[in-house]
Parts: structure tokens; C-alpha cells; sequence
């Protein structure tokens, strides 16, 4: 088997803040194959974007990545690299498009420059080749007379078109992977169905790897063939799509598959999970998920779970996974029968 | 936009005819007179005064002369200058020049400085280097601004005697020199008021630089040009300076008011007879026209300075500009 | 929690200790000047002998050319520069943020005609509105120059604490009190108020600061304090025609000036920072708190 495009082991990234310690991302590992789209759900501070962008290693202080963490990407390790050679990885080898195409291009340049710069960057390309370049792309994401928008300000367009220059961007220098944090979040519903499926398209057409980081699951089904689950810093379940949403482990991912909407469900209320995400700067001992689940017993409270492989490729940090039996007795979670507000 | 420009050179407007009508009457209201102070001797009689104020139509009601100053003011005629015994317009014609030659070269000078300090400041916030280049500020900024003069007086004139103590040329030479010589002899008058001018306002615009710098480096714009693969320094070079250089321009022209102020003090100490000297030394003789031109001409400075740095803001935002 | 993140931030923070601490050295030295001032300030010790003294340890600032004691002047000239600034601030603080108050409260007409006031009277340059009016009514005392400076230092206070009252008002706090029919005075003084003192400490201490510049500045120019009395202004403007041959005269006052402004501007510019940390460290949500500065 070809070694993996890009492999991340017992990545730890925090960040001094006045309260602490706060261990984003804690012990976080995954592999992502060429040509493969894996997702990433969870919830806003589970640590799924500190996880993207650890990869383009663009954390800053107050933030670092701990000694110990690994990130090998076409078999380097981009946390040993040099400044200035992990400089040449951005934007080239691995691009990122971000989540609000409203504030992610800077207000004083047209797009076209935006786009450009890239290839400037990257390929040494003159001004007149860069600007040629940046039309080239802007076609390529299906922006409508391209030259003229190449010379509009990123005010002058809309969301949907926004995000299409965000591509774009990424797209210059074709590279390998793609990390795209919540692509559609900030975009209207109708919108989102169109950016997705331009992403989709172009990346199989160029064959590029992505790794989509979403909090819903919805867009997980359509588009990824693999799906990592996190919760509190951890990887607490990794499975194929398929089997994710016919067969979930982890009563967390059940929690999320519990609060889909779904066709043919109308007016049903949404399943939701009760109480919050623990502060990151004091993880509780034990499950971390513990205080939010139905199925949580004393174990859970003393012993942190390992990942369980529950069969090939899927895995669980559910101590379920070696007492299956106590799922048919469920109780009311901790977070709800102490009141704490539901999530 | 049209709209918007309109709108704001009304609202300007206001504000000057406001400001100088405040200042008329400050002026005016105030105990004593120029006539007062100025005519005096044995042989001046109280008739006498009285001939001069009906002259000058000091002898009329505050309002009335009100009136007929506004006339004169709409139709360029600034009056007389009781101390120069000239045309306040002529005091002008020579006061003008001079201070736009030492501000002007000293804003020049001090938005270059300013921007590159700020810049370095910016490139590592909280760094060693920014702690230091923010101390060093914080100390100009804390200056008192006639006191940086004098020492810079003392120190490169009366001490080391490399410039000249103040005047805009040699007061004896002058007319025995070659042109050249006079340029290299105006230039060295120049330099100490310019030099002070210069690190005072430099201080300033470097806070501002860094502070607005500062607060666009956690742009997620930013965050995009370092996913490109642009160094953290290339990316506050070529995208946050460029945001950030508009605000400091807008925030230092609508404080223009501080810069007039360290204008007037430097020009005092360096005897430099540009405007601020010039309304200085008028109140000092009670010249109530060349006192209210005075100070029409500084306000409309002011609010041409702010009016100036909204304008620019709006030109050269494509935000603003294309709405 | 956020109370405390202020104390724990400022004790932290170094600039305070050296603010508060030069601050409570100019004032025993002010308060204690009687006492400890080796010299009567105005006393022409012997016109002769002791005039124009270079600093020596009998005079350790040197003598002026009345030979008066430079260091006794200055002890005694530090109640007046320091008391002026602190009335005129204390007054501009108060003023100003009651206009701030009532304009950000209130808001409609009342605040768009009380910050086209604030608007226009940030157009007048405050040295030479001060300069006409001191110069052109005559002999200016201690306390009108301590009400003039107050009259063109509110203005800064009003428009910083208008922003913040704005917000307040439209606070869920504020909007409930105002349900349950709480009267406008009441509000203003349980809710709005205490929510802008904050933002009015940290202009009113770079106030003091600025206050310190301007009345030094304005004595220099002869306006305000009289001889025989001294503020250090004025004993800089004593000085500066004997500048050439002595220096003392001009530098040492200047660097208490310089020193006093220097301290309020440090202790400001970490209020400020205490008080809006996203300055130093602009975060993000929990989940994206990637470049922080």
C-alpha cells in the first residue's frame, strides 16, 4: 500500500491563555490517502480547526505546537522544516480555503491581484503572466467575465462569488491537499449546494486530496468518503462515511446524527445534546464526553478511553466498545439533570 | 459620494464660521484695547485715542463690527495690522510660506520615520524590539514640546555651534552672500526646527501605525496571505501596512491641531516668522485684526486637515470610494 | 472574572509600578515641600555671591539669576503644575463624562447636537484658544487658567464615554431595568455609570499627562502663573534667555515635566491595555485563535 498523503501523529497544540493551559487539540492522530476527501466534524472548539491549521503550521502565539507531534505530508515532517520551507509548502503544495469568504480577502486589493499573488509567490510568474493566470482561474471556478471581475474589490462581489475567488486561489498552484474549514458555513443554503459541489468537481478533475473540516455531518455524507469525528481535542471516532451514519459508536456521533435534520422528519424536534464542551484549560479526568452521555458509568469517570478498533478502519474512544451491553440501559445525562443549559 | 463630499465641506463650513465667530468675540469682549495699549505717551490725549477708534470704527458695537469684518473676510481684505503697521494680508503673504516650508518638510519627514518605526514595531508585537521602540515613543510623546526645542537649542547651537540659534538666515550676512551661500545659509536655519518638528510628530504617527497595524494582523485577510505562503514579514509589508497606513493618515489629519501646536512652540523658540510666531507675538501687542486672522487661519487648517483626511479615507478605500 | 483579570493584568504589568510610583514621589515631594525644600523658593539668597550657581552640593540644582535656589523653586513649583493638572482634569473628567452620559443615553437630537459640540470643539487648537483668551483678558490667575485648560480637556472624556454609554444602553440589563419601569436617573446611575468609569479613568490619567504639557507650555509663554510664584513652566521660561551660559535653569525643570508626563502616559497606556486586552492579544472564538498578535 503507498504510504499515506499526509499522516498526523499525537498532534498537541495549545495555547497560554489567562486561565491557563488550553490544550486545543490533545493527542490527535489521522491519516489522509491521495486522493481521498476525509471529514472532520465537531463542534465550534472541539479543536478541528486548531487541527487545520497546525497542518500549515500558522498558529501563533499565544499558541504552539508541542514537541512530540508529528505531521508528515508526502513523507516530510513539516514541524521539522525551516520557516522559509515551510513557506514554499503553503499555498503550493497545500492550500486552505477558509470559512468567511466576507473577511478571508483583504478589502484594499482586487481579487485578480489576490489570485496573482499567488503565482508571484510560488512560480516567479511576471505581473502580466500572474494577472493572466488570475482570469485563468477565476474561469476555471465558473466566475462569469473574468477579466472584468479580476479588476472588482472583494465588496463588489457576492458571498457565493467570494468563496469561488477563495478556490481559486487555492487552486493556482494545484496542489496536492486542500484543508477547507467550513467552506459554506457563512454562506446562504442554495449557495452552499453550488461551492461544495465546485469543490468537489474540481479537486476530482485535478485529483487533489481534501480535507474538509465541517460541523455538519450533512455535508459529510456528501462528500467525503471517510469522516473523523472530534470532540474536547480528541479524535473520538474514525470511520468510513457508510459506515459512520449506518453503524455510529460513539454516543457523541450519535448525539450529532440525532440532531440532522432529516427529509421525512418535518417537524419533528431535533435531538440535542445536553450541557457544553468542557473548558479546554482543565480536560475532566477520564471520558471527557462523560458528563453529556446517557450510557456514562463509574469507569467512565476514572479511566481516559483509548481509540477502540471496532473492525476495519473504524474506531471508537467509547468504553462501550468492551461493555456493549450497558447501551440498553440509558439514564438522563449529568449535564441535563444538573441543569445546566442544553447545548 | 458626491453626496457624501458635499455633506461633509457643509459641515466643515460650519465649523470654521463657528470657530471664528467664537474667536471675534473673544477678541472683541475682551477687556482693554489695541488703541489703549499701543497709544500711549505725554503728549496723547484721550481725544486723540477716541479720533483713532472712530478711525478704525473701534467705537462701534461689538456686532456691527462683526458685520463689517465678515464683509471685509468674504471679500479678502483681512485688516490691518496694528504692531506691523501693514496689510494683515501682507503679514500673511510672508508668515505662510515660511510655515508651510519647515511643516511641510517636518510632516514630510516625520510620516516617513513614523511608518518605518511603527512597521518594526508591528512585525513582532509584544517583542523585545516593539517594548523598546515603545518606550522610546511613549518618552517623546511625553516631551514637553517648547523644552525638546530649547535643549535641542542648547545642544547644537550654543554648545556645539554646528547650526545657527534660530531666524530664518543670518541677520548680518545675509545680503553679502552668493546665491548659493544663501540657499546653504537658509538650509542651516532650517535644520534644528525641522529635526524637532520631525521627532515630535514621528512619535505620534509611529503609535498610530503600530496600534492600527496591530489590530489588522489578526485579520482573517492576514491569515489568508500567510496560507499563501507569503513570510509573516512580507505579509505585513505588502497587506497589513496598506490597511493600516490610511487610518494612521486620517487619525494624525484629523489631530492636525497637536501638530499646529508643536508648530507654534518650535517656531517661538527658533524664531521662525511663520504664523505661529507671527499670532503669537500679536497677542503678546493686543493686534486684535492679525489676533482673529490668526486664528481663522489655524481653525481652517484644522478643519481642512480633517475635512483632507476624510476625503483621502474615502478615495482610497474601494469601499468607500465605489459606493 | 473579568475584575480580576484586570487587577492580575495590571499588578502584572510593570509600567503601573513605575506610573504609580513616580507619581507618589512628585507628590510627597509636593506635599512635603515646606519641609524638605533646602531653601525659601523665593528667597534671593545673596544676589551677589549666589547668582547664576552651577549646581553644587550646597545648591544641587544650581541658583538662578536671583540667585534664588532652583531645587527649592521646583519642589514649590511642583504643588502648582500638579494641582492645576489634577483640578483641571478632576473638572474635565466630571464634565465630560456627564455630556458623554446624557449624549450616549439619551441619543436622537440631544446627542447629535451635543457631538456636533464635541465635533467643533476638537477643530479649535487648545494652545492657542488658551493663548488668545489668557493673553487678551489680561492678567489670567492660577484658577482661570485651571478652568480654561478644564474647558478644552472634556471633550476627549465625552466622546469616549458617549461610545460606551451607547453601548450600555442597549444592553439586556439596561433594557430590563427599563421594563420594570426603573426611572431614567436611577438607571443612568446604578447601570450606566459605573460601566464608564472605566473608559473615563483611562482617559482622564493620559488626560493628566497631556494637562501637565499644555499648562508647562502655557507658562512658558508667560500666561497663567506670576512671579514671584513658580510653576515649572515658568521656571523654564525664567530660564531660557540665560540658557547659553545656564543650562540648569531650563534642564532640570523639563525633565520633572517630562518625567511626571512620562509616568501618567505609562500608567494610561496600561490602564488601557488592562481594561481592552484583545489590544495586546486579539483572539478569536475557541476555535480559531490563530494569529494572535
Amino acid at each position: 500500500m503507498t504510504p499515506p498523503l499526509l499522516e498526523i501523529e499525537t498532534l498537541h497544540t495549545s495555547f497560554s491563555t489567562e486561565a491557563g493551559i488550553a490544550r486545543a487539540v490533545d493527542g490527535v492522530s489521522f491519516q489522509l490517502h491521495a486522493g481521498e476527501t476525509l471529514g472532520v466534524v465537531g463542534e465550534s472548539g472541539c479543536g478541528k480547526s486548531v487541527t487545520a491549521l497546525s497542518i500549515l503550521r500558522l498558529v501563533r502565539p499565544p499558541g504552539r505546537i508541542e514537541a512530540g507531534s508529528a505531521i508528515r505530508f508526502e513523507g516530510t515532517n513539516l514541524l521539522a522544516l525551516a520557516e522559509r520551507d515551510m513557506q514554499h509548502v503553503r499555498g503550493n503544495r497545500i492550500a486552505m480555503v477558509f470559512q468567511e469568504p466576507m473577511t478571508a480577502l483583504n478589502p484594499v486589493f482586487t481579487v485578480g491581484d489576490q489570485i496573482a499573488e499567488v503565482a508571484r509567490i510560488h512560480a516567479g510568474a511576471s505581473r502580466r503572466s500572474a494577472a493572466a493566470k488570475a482570469v485563468e482561474m477565476l474561469a476555471l471556478v465558473g466566475i462569469p467575465d473574468p477579466a472584468q471581475r479580476a479588476t472588482e474589490y472583494p465588496h463588489q462581489l457576492s458571498g457565493g462569488m467570494r468563496q469561488r475567488v477563495v478556490i481559486a486561489m487555492a487552486l493556482v498552484m494545484n496542489p496536492a491537499l486542500i484543508i477547507a474549514d467550513e467552506p459554506t458555513t457563512a454562506l446562504d443554503v442554495t449557495i452552499q449546494a453550488q461551492i461544495l459541489e465546485l469543490l468537489a468537481d474540481l479537486t476530482r478533475r485535478l485529483g487533489t486530496s481534501v480535507l474538509l473540516i465541517t460541523h455538519d455531518l450533512g455535508v459529510v455524507a456528501e462528500n467525503c468518503s471517510r469522516v473523523i469525528v472530534m470532540y474536547a481535542g480528541e479524535v473520538v471516532e474514525e470511520s468510513t462515511t457508510v459506515e459512520l451514519f449506518a453503524h455510529a459508536h460513539h454516543p457523541y456521533t450519535e448525539g450529532l446524527l440525532g440532531a440532522m435534520p432529516r427529509v421525512g422528519r418535518g417537524a419533528e424536534r431535533l435531538a440535542t445534546i445536553p450541557g457544553t464542551v468542557p473548558a479546554p484549560t482543565a480536560w475532566p479526568v477520564g471520558c471527557r464526553f462523560r458528563e453529556r452521555c446517557a450510557f456514562a458509568w463509574d469507569r467512565c469517570a476514572k479511566d481516559h478511553p483509548p481509540l477502540y478498533q471496532l473492525g476495519s478502519g473504524h474506531q471508537s474512544r467509547c468504553h462501550l466498545a468492551e461493555e456493549p451491553n450497558r447501551r440498553a440501559h440509558p439514564h438522563t445525562p449529568l449535564a441535563a439533570a444538573s441543569g445546566v443549559a442544553s447545548a | 459620494m458626491r453626496r457624501y463630499l458635499v455633506l461633509r465641506a457643509l459641515q466643515a463650513l460650519g465649523v470654521v464660521a463657528f470657530i471664528t465667530t467664537l474667536s471675534f468675540m473673544v477678541v472683541h469682549l475682551a477687556p482693554g484695547d489695541p488703541i489703549g495699549s499701543s497709544l500711549q505717551g505725554p503728549n496723547v490725549t484721550e481725544a486723540i485715542r477716541q479720533h483713532w477708534r472712530a478711525e478704525y470704527g473701534l467705537d462701534r458695537p461689538v456686532s456691527e463690527q462683526y458685520v463689517r469684518w465678515v464683509r471685509l473676510v468674504a471679500h479678502g481684505d483681512l485688516g490691518f495690522s496694528f504692531s506691523q503697521r501693514r496689510p494683515v494680508r501682507d503679514v500673511f503673504a510672508d508668515a505662510i510660506p515660511r510655515t508651510l516650508l519647515l511643516s511641510g518638510m517636518a510632516l514630510l519627514l516625520s510620516f516617513a520615520f513614523g511608518i518605518a518605526v511603527g512597521v518594526l514595531q508591528a512585525e513582532q508585537p509584544n517583542g523585545s524590539r516593539d517594548r523598546w521602540l515603545g518606550r522610546v515613543l511613549l518618552l517623546l510623546y511625553s516631551v514637553p514640546d517648547f523644552w525638546l526645542a530649547l535643549m535641542v537649542l542648547l545642544l547644537f547651537s550654543l554648545r556645539l555651534r554646528l547650526f545657527p540659534p534660530g531666524g530664518l538666515h543670518d541677520a548680518v550676512l545675509y545680503d553679502y552672500m552668493t546665491p548659493p551661500q544663501q540657499l546653504l545659509d537658509s538650509l542651516k536655519h532650517l535644520v534644528l526646527p525641522v529635526l524637532t518638528l520631525t521627532v515630535l510628530s514621528s512619535a505620534v504617527v509611529a503609535r498610530h501605525q503600530r496600534g492600527e497595524l496591530v489590530s489588522v494582523l489578526s485579520s482573517d485577510w492576514m491569515r489568508t496571505a500567510l496560507a499563501k505562503g507569503l513570510s509573516w514579514r512580507a505579509a505585513v509589508r505588502r497587506h497589513a501596512f496598506r490597511n493600516a497606513l490610511l487610518p494612521t493618515i486620517t487619525i494624525f489629519f484629523a489631530n492636525i491641531a497637536v501638530f499646529a501646536s508643536g508648530s507654534i512652540f518650535v517656531e517661538k523658540v527658533f524664531s521662525w516668522p511663520g504664523m505661529g510666531y507671527v499670532t503669537v507675538t500679536a497677542v503678546a501687542a493686543r493686534d486684535y485684526p492679525l489676533v482673529t486672522a490668526g486664528v481663522l487661519f489655524m481653525s481652517v487648517i484644522v478643519v481642512t486637515g480633517a475635512l483632507v483626511a476624510d476625503l483621502v479615507m474615502a478615495a482610497a478605500d474601494p469601499r468607500i470610494r465605489l459606493r | 472574572m473579568p475584575a480580576i483579570g484586570v487587577r492580575h493584568r495590571l499588578l502584572r504589568d510593570r509600567r503601573v509600578w513605575i506610573g504609580l510610583g513616580v507619581l507618589a514621589f512628585m507628590a510627597v515631594a509636593a506635599l512635603t515641600a515646606p519641609l524638605i525644600a533646602p531653601y525659601k523658593p523665593d528667597a534671593q539668597l545673596d544676589i551677589v555671591q549666589l547668582a547664576g550657581q552651577a549646581p553644587s552640593s550646597a545648591h544641587w540644582l544650581g541658583t538662578d539669576p536671583f540667585g534664588r535656589d532652583v531645587l527649592s523653586r521646583m519642589l514649590f513649583g511642583s504643588r502648582v503644575s500638579l494641582t492645576i493638572a489634577l483640578a483641571a482634569v478632576a473638572m474635565a473628567m466630571t464634565f465630560g463624562t456627564l455630556v458623554g452620559v446624557i449624549a450616549g443615553y439619551f441619543g436622537g437630537p440631544v446627542d447629535s447636537v451635543l457631538m456636533r459640540l464635541v465635533d467643533a470643539a476638537f477643530s479649535i487648537p487648545p494652545l492657542l484658544y488658551i493663548i488668545v483668551v489668557a493673553a487678551l483678558w489680561g492678567d489670567v490667575g492660577i484658577v482661570a487658567l485651571t478652568l480654561l485648560i478644564a474647558s478644552v480637556a472634556w471633550f476627549g472624556v465625552s466622546r469616549l464615554v458617549r461610545a460606551k454609554a451607547l453601548t450600555v444602553r442597549d444592553a439586556d440589563f439596561v433594557m430590563a431595568a427599563r421594563a420594570l419601569g426603573m426611572s431614567s436617573w436611577r438607571i443612568v446611575t446604578r447601570h450606566v455609570l459605573p460601566n464608564v468609569v472605566g473608559p473615563a479613568i483611562v482617559t482622564s490619567t493620559l488626560a493628566i499627562g497631556n494637562v501637565i504639557l499644555l499648562e508647562a507650555g502655557l507658562s512658558y509663554l508667560g500666561i497663567g502663573v506670576r512671579p514671584p510664584q513658580a510653576s515649572w513652566g515658568s521656571i523654564i521660561q525664567d530660564g531660557a534667555e540665560r540658557m547659553s551660559d545656564q543650562w540648569w535653569l531650563t534642564l532640570f525643570p523639563g525633565l520633572a515635566i517630562l518625567v511626571t508626563a512620562f509616568a501618567c502616559n505609562a500608567l494610561g497606556d496600561a490602564l488601557r491595555d488592562a481594561l481592552d486586552p484583545r489590544q495586546l492579544q486579539p483572539l478569536r472564538d475557541d476555535d480559531t485563535p490563530l494569529i494572535t498578535a
